[in-house]
């Protein structure tokens, strides 16, 4: 019996372990394979003569403004594989994403846990956290059908799809990421915190913002963080509300086009081993550097700020 | 209802490209080592498998659908991708049969050749017109080819160039695996590049959507898909505008049209054949008719 237990117990553990590890391993090897395609660019001379590092940053060829002279067209007779465009996109759409989810997020998750009664609260977060399992597909759809005509009607913007829309769908997206995570942050700070405030005379409000949203911070920050991730390599919402349009441009009334959007659409129709091939895994690359790079900073900040905030409660 | 369809086939493409992009280029490389050998052709009861143009998809479908209930226990998967994808698939011997709404270069047929181990096989089965694309608002009625070619090079932005109303030109175009891309761009851009500012859209229905609901749009597109937005006459750098319709594209005379292609390798399996044979027939090529392509025979 005992023995029987010990067994099963050792077994299972080890089941455990090594889904760990099949993780651990699986992501590893994706880096792998994305980081061997994107070799050919600095080592193969044929390759290296269309798509190198140097032309994805420099200008593609003369013209009176930016959007002539940074040129995304790998196609072209003669092949212009400059990334401004293409990261210049990403970077409007994520911005536009965040700045629209982030202070949504996180008022509605301090409304939810500083003023909200127990009844509201226990409707709104399931509400929102169901957003996050809306399919991005879904989102874009409604981004490219409806949303798009709604803000060209409102606003009069030349170009349906643009930074807006699709920053706008994207920050559908963020959302429930801003709010669920800020919103455990803000719930887990201490009773005691609160109580003082109040008996120091601070107002409801004064103590939300001022006391329990400092507290949570880095919650917050962490948030913010995983938000920006997800808008970085989200797809589907982009590609569809997007426009699709490689321009060199910092309006955001333009059509755009995103590093992941360009991968999805461009990789099914590609030559194994050209530059064009070799040049979009490049920007696969770029992705994960971004999100490796924003997720260890922003780790590194999070863990500071937990420091900062345990020393102060001491 | 077309919104829906809509969604649908950009899921079904995207599905389509992630499929490609994860096992098309790699397995290439791995079934056709460097010793030479290639694998026989067998008679066997797989079903036959097309790929390619998006311009296509609907008549080959149809040209399916028609050949599975004539011929009781045969299977034919059609699928779309456009042109590039489909050649590229015929390349790697993913598929029996290649759609594509553009002929083959001589560097694909080559790859051919060293990947299936036969010469490459060409059979136009219909005509199509590439129109040119407006919203229906748009008072617009004609273009010559060179202003065509002007706005989507992205040196004519206004309308009011060209002879329409004070509003700003939006681009709406092709994705560049699609041979609807190369055509235009080899016959109306005189293979110069568009203007960054076109908006890339999957496949002709959604440019259709996106011209029908933007009353500055243009766009281009096979002609059996227009509906709600008007196609334009169009004037080769000599001639009058002609309205694309059966009569102009069967005679010649209208200066956007084109041939719509299927390929296989020589050695192909028998089903690949006996489907194209059939295609040719009287029968399928009323099916051409239907679905607003032009038949074959009329023209040449």
């Amino acid at each position: 019996m005992t023995r029987g237990r010990r067994i099963r117990n050792a077994l299972m553990g080890g089941v455990f372990s090594v889904s760990g590890w099949v993780a651990i391993v699986f992501i590893f090897l994706i880096f792998l394979f994305t980081f061997k395609e994107t070799i050919p660019i600095f080592t193969d001379p044929e390759v290296r003569h269309e798509a190198n590092v140097e032309k994805f940053f420099v200008e593609s060829q003369e013209g009176p403004t930016i959007t002539d002279r940074y040129v995304w067209q790998p196609t072209s007779d003669v092949p212009k594989v400059s990334l401004w465009p293409i990261i210049l996109g990403t970077l409007k759409a994520t911005l536009v994403g965040l700045l629209f989810a982030c202070p949504i997020g996180v008022a509605a998750a301090m409304f939810t846990s500083e003023f909200a009664p127990a009844r509201m609260r226990e409707i709104i977060k399931p509400v929102i956290e169901l957003l996050a399992g809306v399919p991005s597909v879904v989102m874009g759809f409604f981004a490219l059908i409806v949303l798009a005509t709604w803000l060209q009607e409102v606003f009069g913007f030349t170009y349906r799809l643009n930074a807006i829309n699709a920053g706008l769908a994207l920050g559908f997206a963020l959302v429930p990421i801003v709010y669920t995570i800020s919103e455990d942050g803000l719930s887990a700070v201490p009773r005691a915190y609160r109580e003082a405030s109040y008996a120091l005379g601070a107002t409801n409000f004064q103590t939300a913002w001022t006391v329990v949203l400092p507290a949570a911070a880095p919650a917050v920050f962490a948030s913010f963080v995983l938000a920006f991730g997800r808008a970085i390599g989200e797809t589907m919402i982009l590609l569809m509300a997007g426009g699709n349009a490689a321009i060199t441009s910092f309006s955001l009334f333009d059509p755009l086009r995103t590093l992941s959007a360009t991968i999805a659409a461009e990789m099914g129709e590609v030559v194994v081993g050209s530059a064009h091939y070799s040049a979009l895994f490049f920007m696969g690359t770029l992705l994960f550097a971004i999100t490796f790079v924003s997720n260890t900073v922003g780790q590194w900040i999070i863990a500071r700020m937990q420091r900062r905030m345990q020393g102060a409660a001491r | 209802m077309r919104a829906m369809n809509r969604a649908a086939r950009m899921v079904f493409t995207l599905t389509l490209v992630l499929a490609v992009a994860a096992c098309g280029g790699r397995e290439s490389r791995s079934t056709f080592g460097t010793d030479g050998s290639h694998p026989a052709p067998v008679a066997d009861n797989k079903p036959l498998s097309i790929k390619g143009s998006d311009t296509m998809v609907i008549l080959g479908q149809r040209l399916a659908e028609e050949y599975m209930t004539a011929n009781r226990g045969t299977v034919v998967q059609v699928n779309g991708g456009g042109s590039g994808t489909g050649i590229a698939a015929l390349i790697n011997g993913t598929v029996d049969l290649a759609m594509s709404s553009r002929s083959m270069t001589d560097d694909e047929k080559e790859k051919v050749k060293q990947n299936r181990g036969s010469d490459v096989v060409e059979e136009p089965i219909a005509l199509d017109a590439l129109g040119v694309f407006v919203n229906s608002a748009n008072p617009l009625q004609q273009l010559t080819i060179a202003q065509v070619r002007d706005i989507f090079r992205g040196k004519t932005t206004n309308w009011n160039q060209v002879g329409g109303p004070t509003a700003p030109i939006v681009l709406y175009g092709r994705e560049s695996s699609s041979g609807t891309y190369d055509y235009f761009r080899e016959h109306v851009l005189d293979k110069g590049d568009f203007a960054p500012r076109v908006q890339t859209l999957q496949g002709t229905a959604a440019i259709i959507n996106a011209v029908g609901q933007d009353r500055n749009g243009i766009g281009y597109g096979g002609i059996a898909y227009a509906k709600n937005v008007r196609a334009l006459s169009i004037a080769s750098d000599s001639g009058p505008a002609i309205a694309p319709s059966e009569q102009t594209v069967a005679g010649g005379t209208y200066p956007l049209s084109r041939k719509l292609f299927l390929y296989y390798p020589q050695n192909a399996p028998e089903r690949a054949r006996k489907f194209v044979q059939w295609s040719l027939t009287p029968e399928a090529q009323a099916l051409v008719t239907q679905v607003g392509y032009f038949p074959l025979t009329k023209a040449q």
